[in-house]
């Protein structure tokens, strides 16, 4: 009787690791050669629509375009007009300011009134030139004295005072009201990084434009430059003030306003008494109705037809498998289901997320070029912003393919999965942003869809100090960037959840 | 053609999801629609919105689901081989084709006739100002032809691309991908002429009522328009099926 010898194999024992079923997800996707031309396609339909549309953004007057940028690399508007003398070395300035009135130029039949953000005050500014650093104080018709300095940043001072004081030391400025000049209240101090020893300081009175904004379901606005005159007087210096008469000068950059100084612009003084009147802004600038140009954010709007295509592969990734059968030999080879699932998810969400990530880096500087070789002009934003634009691009195809993988693993069906992805995602997106549905419906569309998640490609900030019209249709999202996305990763997280459980529970 | 849309009709009827598909077109037209009309306000004074366009808004999203449809009537048959039997008992394929056609129309008539009709009436019970004169039946007669031009428009393209998630992804981003860039487009020129020209917003010119000369296209012409592109899409997809092995 002979012993029987089982055969045993001579090859190492496989691993069942997590690395392992990631390899063998990584081998399925790309020996498919439809999904790698797939992939390869997503990118370049991002590309090759995000430029055809940045062809046709139109173009704008060589001045009206010439938008100067501020100490932070964002698009601002610095225009006024500014009564002053060089300051060098440490000092400081007090006045007294009368109440800002309108002068007329409101078109026929419309009332002739300032907007709530017109400013008077005292400022200390690096230099003349548009886009300069500088710190104010300033008094605006609806909301009280403010400090301002390097146009984004704005601090509330007391409601009712009418005297204003700037004292620098060194890179240090701060600001101070008061309601009778006797008393006092310190509203701030801003460090301007770029002052250099010599400065010019002094008074200055601006007006933005008046906007109007016609309600209805589309989005319109009528906007009209508007001119404000305030009257100075008390006005006190102390420190290295230069010697002799103040001049006046209009920094070009009007951004919003009309181009150059208008026949009313300009000082006068008479007795220790200066009537200064203006109009332009000293602000961020905005995109949309009542601002200029293009932001990045539009120019990815080809990405809607890369976007598609990855929902495609994502829900395809596992109906296929269904519906050829091989999902059974991946569940004998790997029978936790759940894992299967999460290393499908982390590749799919891979490809997807280099797809959107190159698709976006290859067309925002492309089309910037072509939007301002056409005569356009796209709203400059800080480096930060522009990266996460184009990683948060990545990141938003990243979550929509395992959304797709979710609800094709739940449904089996890869038609009705691809539809439902694309009815949560991009019909909301042009519900809301095409301003199909009215306001509120809007509002609450850009907050609970996943089309929350475009929020990612906003890029100019909301900022309290600027009248504009921040609706999701001009680039303006209820959620912060990050918040917005994490609503389609949460829609993402629950599906695949959802997928987890049933393809442990369901016969495959 | 009496045996092909008998055949056709069958097939049709004893799938699950066809019921599951038309109710859902119906329930989810009726329902934006009315929650879009709901979240209106209208001043007592007279309402300037176009209440009728904002009452058929659930169009947006019925449509999808029309779309999905008609693309599994031709690709559901691709998926499980089910097309060689077909062609086999019917070796005509125009015909096939035809008496495909036909037989989804005639369910998407229905369930269009429904859901626009549902929509306009919850329109006027949440609108009182909404009133069914002759431009709102014109836009309701409109849409219910736009849901059935976009099946048309989805059987063809499916034919033509015959798997069921690349023939969804083709036929919605056909739809969906032109008002996305004709918003993002400055150019006012470019724009109107890419909405003139795209199926969707050309198609749904149709359902408004007011303000017609701010429209980018008459509402009939319109709907022309999308009446060509179910044209093409169907003599493509008629050709690759003549010509193509299945």
């Amino acid at each position: 009787m002979t012993a029987v010898i089982p055969y045993v194999s001579k090859a190492p024992q496989g691993r069942a690791g997590f690395a392992q079923l990631v390899r063998a997800e990584w081998t399925k996707f790309r020996t498919i050669r439809a999904w790698v031309i797939g992939s390869l396609l997503a990118v370049g339909a991002t590309v090759v629509f995000g430029l055809l549309g940045s062809s046709v953004q139109g173009s704008c007057n060589v001045a009206a375009c010439d938008v100067p940028t501020g100490p932070g690399g964002e698009a601002v508007a610095d225009g006024f007009t500014f009564v002053h003398r060089s300051l060098a070395g440490d000092g400081s300035i007090t006045a007294r300011v009368g109440a800002l009135t309108a002068e007329d130029t409101a078109p026929p039949g419309e009332r002739n009134v300032l907007p709530e953000w017109a400013k008077a005050g005292v400022i200390v500014k690096a230099s003349t030139k548009p886009g300069s650093a500088y710190a104010a104080v300033l008094l605006t018709p609806g909301h009280g004295v403010r400090m301002q300095y390097d146009f984004t940043h704005d601090l509330a001072g007391p409601a009712t005072a009418r005297w204003v004081r700037l004292t620098r030391a060194g890179r240090t400025l701060t600001g101070y009201a008061s309601a009778d000049g006797v008393t006092w209240t310190r509203i701030g101090s801003a460090r301007l990084s770029g002052l250099p020893q010599t400065v010019e300081a002094g008074m200055f009175t601006t007006s933005p434009q008046y906007t109007r904004v016609s309600s209805g379901v589309g989005l319109s606005a009528e906007t009209w430059p508007t001119t404000a005159t305030a009257r100075f007087d008390q006005v006190r210096t102390t420190g290295g003030w230069a010697s002799g008469a103040w001049h006046g000068t209009w920094p070009s950059g009007q951004g919003l306003g009309p181009e150059g100084p208008g026949p009313a612009n300009g000082f006068q003084e008479s007795g220790g008494v200066f009537t200064v009147t203006g109009t332009g802004d000293i602000a961020p600038d905005v995109a949309g109705v009542v601002g200029l140009g293009v932001t990045p954010g539009r120019i990815l709007a080809g990405a809607f037809a890369g976007l598609i295509a990855v929902v495609v592969i994502g829900a395809l990734y596992i109906t296929a498998e269904h519906r050829r059968g091989l999902i059974r030999t991946t569940l004998v080879a790997s029978p936790r289901r759940a894992r299967v699932l999460a290393a499908k998810a982390l590749v799919l969400g891979a490809v997807a997320f280099a797809v959107g990530m190159v698709g976006a880096a290859i067309t925002v500087p492309l089309g910037d070029r072509m939007v301002w070789s056409g005569g356009g002009y796209v709203i400059r934003v800080a480096p930060p912003a522009m990266v996460r634009v184009i990683v948060g691009t990545g990141l938003l195809f990243a979550a929509a393919a395992v959304l797709a993988l979710g609800i094709g693993s739940i449904l089996r069906r890869s038609a009705v999965s691809v539809a439902a992805v694309i009815m949560l995602i991009i019909v909301p997106y042009i519900l809301a942003y095409g301003a199909i549905v009215p306001p509120g419906a809007t509002q609450w569309l850009a907050r609970i869809t996943p089309a929350a998640a475009f929020a990612i490609q906003q890029v100019i900030p909301r900022y309290h100090q600027v009248s504009g019209i921040y609706a999701p249709a001009e680039g303006f999202y209820p959620l912060s960037p990050w918040a917005g996305l994490g609503v389609l990763c949460a829609y993402a997280a629950v599906a695949l959840g959802a997928a987890m459980v049933l393809l442990r529970r369901r016969d495959a | 053609m009496r045996y092909a849309l008998n055949a056709e009709w069958t097939k049709l009827r004893t799938l699950a999801g066809t019921a599951w598909l038309l109710v859902g077109t119906i329930a989810l037209t009726i329902a934006v629609g009315a929650a879009t009309a709901g979240a209106t306000t209208c001043p007592m004074t007279g309402c300037t919105q176009d209440t009728v366009k904002l009452s058929l808004t659930g169009i947006y999203l019925g449509q999808a689901v029309v779309a999905i449809l008609a693309v599994l009537v031709i690709s559901g048959e691709y998926t499980t081989g089910m097309i060689r039997t077909t062609l086999t008992a019917m070796p005509r394929r125009t015909t096939v084709l035809a008496a495909k056609a036909v037989v989804l129309t005639g369910l998407v008539l229905v369930a269009a006739v429904v859901a626009v009709a549902g929509s306009l009436v919850a329109g006027r019970l949440l609108q009182p100002g909404l009133t069914l004169d002759s431009p709102a039946l014109r836009a309701g007669l409109g849409a219910v032809l736009y849901l059935v031009l976009i099946a048309l428009f989805g059987l063809g393209t499916a034919t033509a691309v015959r798997d069921p998630a690349v023939g969804v992804g083709v036929v919605l981003g056909l739809l969906y991908l032109f008002p996305i860039m004709a918003a993002a487009i400055g150019d006012q020129h470019w724009k109107k002429h890419l909405e003139q020209v795209a199926p969707m917003t050309a198609g749904l010119a149709i359902t408004a009522t007011k303000n017609l000369h701010d429209l980018p296209i008459s509402p009939w012409k319109g709907l022309g328009v999308l009446v060509v592109w179910a044209a093409a899409a169907m003599l493509l997809g008629g050709l690759v099926l003549r010509t193509r092995d299945a």
